[in-house]
């Protein structure tokens, strides 16, 4: 039999209108790119529109909401659209930052899914030549009784602290819930945090004609060749086999990338030696979609076009098809624009740090992406075709009338015992000490860290004009789901008071929305109320949102994923010596609660643990005043001195803070729950007193003036006394009292996963 | 004095021992690719992930240029510090004894914990008292030192044991609680847990860690900094 070539088979036929669908376009979206083309797209042109029409690089479903967010402000650098956002600092120096998700790769294979999800996310920090200098990460599983739960966590975990641990870059927070509806879609959603002097950035924008294409890094090879491994189906061509073994194992061909992270700390060792250099004119890490996506958005945002040469292309195997070429998403690679007579010298950098590096195409004045194969034209593309012109779509929202989620199993009574639940709570898998999880993570390289895990509500890094960096990332599902607008905005609170804790105030926020697929009414209407509650919060805090990703279609058979909008946010405090602490480490000092905190049940972390169904929708609460009181706080912590400790009260409320703050700092406390707390009927107001949940409280401990002080500007009501070796609580008639050790040894529950 | 901290394609916390080391002296980095040291007095060989820890933590990081020099350096009696992943190097090197075996939870830690001077009369610790406890951060997955017990004894005899866990400390499972040992001439040590990281009030924890440099300062200058 004689085997045709693939450039030979690519020639003989032409992909239909069915290879378009099962690449994962319409028919009319196929129309569309024959009409933008004048003709019928060939093999390597098909596959390269259907990467950038998908979802995942155009947003073709979440376009026209996410332009409802406020992206503006004086401190914004870079916005949506670079590589990561970014926003300026004292001294200087700006701070790049973006949240990503690879959700998808890691439930199939969590490890190497969730060590490429860093490694993607790291790239585009450097990308737009900031030093990596933090890594903060956001997960979800099914609940941890599952086997299949606990595999993909520990997996995942690995994973995560493999690339990050190995490329020197600490992992300095994060969050995990558990929750059924994402025991078949797991979450993996990594923050990358870089920091740069303002003149060092580098925009991905190609320019200058005649200046040259560089690919930097490893080599391409067939992995990650997602849904387009269709093409490679022998009915394509109607060729037959092509001697490369037969095309079922092509089809299986895996799509989850493998990472390197040594290779990974090369190129990001040799991106930023270069950036220093000054000899990048522009600079674009390869991810999703590889060549095909860095190639048009590079020549989309500089309006020019460009030419290359997938010959040029250093390979990792052999006989690999042009469009196989532009699509593989091989890790570690990074392309960049660059002026002829400097390309010696980028090559030779690439050299010393034992990368590959080859000159592939060129910038052109057409705007065009033409693609050459051997010299050879194999596909020619309008670049705004390819960019601009996917089709959006509107969403067609409906609120659900019918819950879409069962509660989960009850564990405890409705009437439950106080103390039987405060100690279930602490050990619930969404409360416990996370910290068997983050100590495999190295959070001290960089020599930064100021607040380490579970020392403050959020990660602390020290800069060099002594100020400081703080960086927190939260959403709790359930009561987005709950209520979608309501619990966005209090996802985008719990970040802001996790910073007014450090004492830092919110310069900028990134997202991930995760969610399942918007081509439902009930998912789009979670999606849209969403955004808007995204939209409304931010602008409450004077807040851009400088970067994001979207990730829908995250369900199953079994249902949606909780609407999961995860929140990054990255502030700033003064002083880096007066950086909050949660945990009570004074004994004497009063303890107060701050805010105007009015806890409620409602989807509450104890109505979970008692079987509960979601209620529908969230308490109201008076945003303006909940953003008073988290800027009274960070100016108490800013202060120094007075103030010892901040905690904001979230998941399994007042008690379960409480709790918190003892453990984090090895004291006890003794507290009585003030009357205006205790509204309600008797033993379910005690139940609601100290365990509901809501926005807007704060648990501070300091010297009665600090107390006095904070009172001018917020409701500060006592609580009690630090000190001893045990909690005590009363809240009106209920009284109980709890060891620092039965505490610890219920908040350790977690561990036990891991061995 | 000059200390110069070795680079490697894959080192992590070069610069943070290139910070560390200043403090108490001169620091300048060497490359992994050159035999020049450049006239430093005392070599630090940082922690990461040289090379990628492919085949073996330490294992192709050995054969490196710098490392011939470094070998030679060692035998002329100069101060080598090897920090974590530069430990595992210098028992590659056969420059220390022992090895440095995946810890017994197969895991990566990374955890505050507290060393007990075992020998306070090195160049490396003379800045500490005998049996003080120092808190340093150790961050590893291949940190479980291990040698056979006739080594153990004989380290043991001689001094060789510089650094223990303290009691319950012992975050990898290393024999005897061993955290750092040196070699029969005290002139190169290596240890698990990152003193470099323990220079600072504000993110180090403690500076328990800048003892190992203020020590190599003393034993190079005869005064600490």
């Amino acid at each position: 039999m004689i085997a045709a070539s693939p450039a030979a088979r690519e020639q003989s036929a032409l992909p239909d209108v069915q290879d378009a669908i099962a690449l994962g376009l319409t028919a009319a979206e196929y129309e569309l790119v024959c009409a933008k083309q004048g003709r019928r797209p060939n093999v390597l042109e098909l596959a390269m529109y259907s990467l950038l029409w998908s979802e995942h690089c155009a947003y073709k479903h979440s376009k026209r909401l996410l332009r409802t967010l406020p992206t503006q402000g004086a401190q914004v650098v870079m916005g949506p659209g670079e590589n990561a956002g970014a926003v300026e600092l004292s001294g200087g120096l700006v701070c790049a930052f973006k949240v990503e998700s690879h959700n998808h790769p890691s439930a199939v294979e969590p490890f190497q899914g969730a060590a490429t999800g860093v490694g993607g996310i790291v790239r585009d920090i450097f990308a737009i030549g900031a030093r990596p200098i933090a890594v903060l990460d956001s997960l979800r599983f099914g609940e941890p009784t599952s086997a299949r739960s606990r595999y993909l966590l520990d997996e995942a975990v690995a994973g995560i602290a493999h690339y990050g641990n190995s490329i020197g870059v600490p992992t300095v927070g994060g969050e995990v819930y558990f929750e059924d509806p994402y025991e078949q879609s797991c979450l993996i959603n990594v923050m990358a945090v870089g920091l740069a002097r303002r003149e060092q950035l580098v925009r991905s924008a190609a320019s200058g004609e005649g200046n040259v294409l560089v690919l930097l890094g490893a080599t391409t090879g067939r992995d990650g060749i997602g849904g387009a491994s269709v093409l490679a189906s022998s009915e394509l061509g109607g060729a037959g086999e092509d001697g490369e073994g037969d095309s079922d194992d092509r089809d299986m061909r895996p799509t989850v990338q493998v990472g390197d992270p040594f290779a990974e700390k090369k190129v990001l060792e040799c991106t930023l030696e270069l950036l220093d250099a000054g000899v990048l004119v522009s600079l674009q890490d390869l991810g999703a979609a590889g060549l095909t996506s860095a190639v048009a958005e590079m020549a989309a945002k500089g309006s020019v076009g460009v030419e290359l040469d997938v010959a040029k292309v250093p390979l990792r195997e052999p006989g690999m098809a042009p469009w196989e070429v532009m699509v593989s998403e091989s890790q570690e690679r990074m392309l960049c624009v660059v002026a002829p007579a400097d390309v010696p010298r980028v090559l030779d950098c690439a050299a010393k740090w034992e990368i590959g590096g080859a000159a592939i195409g060129r910038v052109t004045a057409d705007a065009s992406v033409r693609v050459l194969a051997g010299g050879q034209l194999a596909g020619e593309m309008p670049v705004a075709a390819l960019v601009d012109e996917c089709p959006l779509y509107d969403l067609a929202p409906q609120r659900p009338t019918a819950p879409l989620y069962r509660p989960a199993p009850a564990q405890l009574a409705a009437d439950c015992d106080p103390r039987e639940a405060l100690l279930a709570l602490l050990k619930s898998p969404n409360l416990s000490s996370r910290r068997a999880l983050f100590e495999q993570y190295d959070c001290i390289v960089q020599s930064r860290t100021v607040r380490r895990p579970e020392q403050a509500d959020a990660a602390v890094l020290a800069l060099p004009d002594g100020s400081a960096l703080a960086l927190s990332i939260d959403c709790n599902g359930r009561r987005v789901a709950a209520d979608p607008r309501r619990g966005t905005v209090e996802a985008v609170l719990e970040c802001a008071a996790n910073l007014a804790c450090a004492g830092a105030l919110p310069l900028g926020v990134t997202n991930n929305l995760n969610f399942a697929n918007p081509e439902k009414p009930h998912v789009a209407w979670q999606l849209s109320e969403s955004v808007r509650g995204l939209a409304e919060a931010c602008t409450a805090l004077s807040l851009p949102v400088v970067g994001g990703n979207v990730s829908l279609y995250n369900e199953s058979a079994a249902g949606p994923i909780y609407p999961t909008p995860v929140i990054g946010m990255a502030g700033e405090l003064p002083d880096a010596r007066h950086a909050g602490r949660a945990g009570f480490w004074r004994a004497g000092d009063q303890i107060a609660l701050v805010g105007p905190f009015a806890p409620s049940l409602a989807a509450s972390e104890l109505a979970k643990l008692q079987g509960l169904a979601l209620p529908d929708g969230l308490p109201a609460f008076e945003l303006d005043t909940v953003i008073g009181a988290q800027a009274a706080v960070r100016e108490a912590v800013r202060a120094g001195g007075l103030l010892s400790s901040a905690h904001d009260i979230a998941e399994g409320g007042l008690a379960v803070a409480v709790a918190e703050c003892c453990l984090a700092g090895g004291l006890g406390a003794s507290v009585e729950l003030p009357a205006v707390l205790l509204a309600g009927e008797r033993s379910a107001g005690a139940l609601q007193a100290l365990f509901g949940e809501g926005p807007g409280g704060f648990v501070v401990s300091g010297e009665a003036q600090a107390l006095q002080r904070l009172a001018g500007h917020a409701r500060v009501l006592a609580l009690g006394t630090v000190g001893g070796e045990e909690l005590s609580l009363a809240a009106g008639p209920t009284e109980l009292r709890l060891s620092l050790q039965e505490l610890g040894v219920a908040h350790g529950a977690l561990a036990e996963l891991f061995w | 004095m000059k200390f110069g901290v070795v680079r490697f394609p894959g080192s992590c916390d070069e610069l943070d021992a290139l910070a560390a080391a200043g403090l108490v002296g001169e620091a300048q980095l060497l490359w992994h690719g050159e035999r020049d040291l450049h006239g430093v007095d005392a070599v630090v060989v940082p922690g990461g992930f040289s090379y990628g820890d492919y085949l073996r933590a330490g294992a192709i990081a050995r054969f490196s240029l710098v490392m011939e020099s470094v070998v030679q350096f060692a035998r002329e009696g100069g101060l080598v510090l090897g920090i974590c992943n530069g430990f595992q190097v210098l028992c590659e090197a056969k420059l220390l004894p022992g090895a440095l075996l995946v810890n017994r939870d197969r895991r990566f830690v990374c955890r505050q914990v507290d060393l007990e001077v075992a020998n306070a009369a090195t160049p490396f610790t003379s800045a500490c008292s005998p049996g003080e406890l120092l808190s340093i951060p150790a961050k590893h997955s291949w940190g479980r030192f291990y040698a056979d017990d006739s080594t153990l004894d004989a380290l043991e005899r001689s001094g060789q044991v510089v650094l223990r866990y303290a009691a319950g400390e012992n975050v990898n499972g290393s024999a005897r609680d061993i955290a750092g040992v040196c070699n029969e001439r005290a002139n190169v040590f290596g240890l698990m847990p990152h003193p470099e990281h323990a220079v600072d009030e504000l993110s180090g924890g403690s500076l328990d860690g800048l003892k190992v440099f203020q020590s190599m300062h003393l034993a190079l200058e005869g005064a600490l900094a």
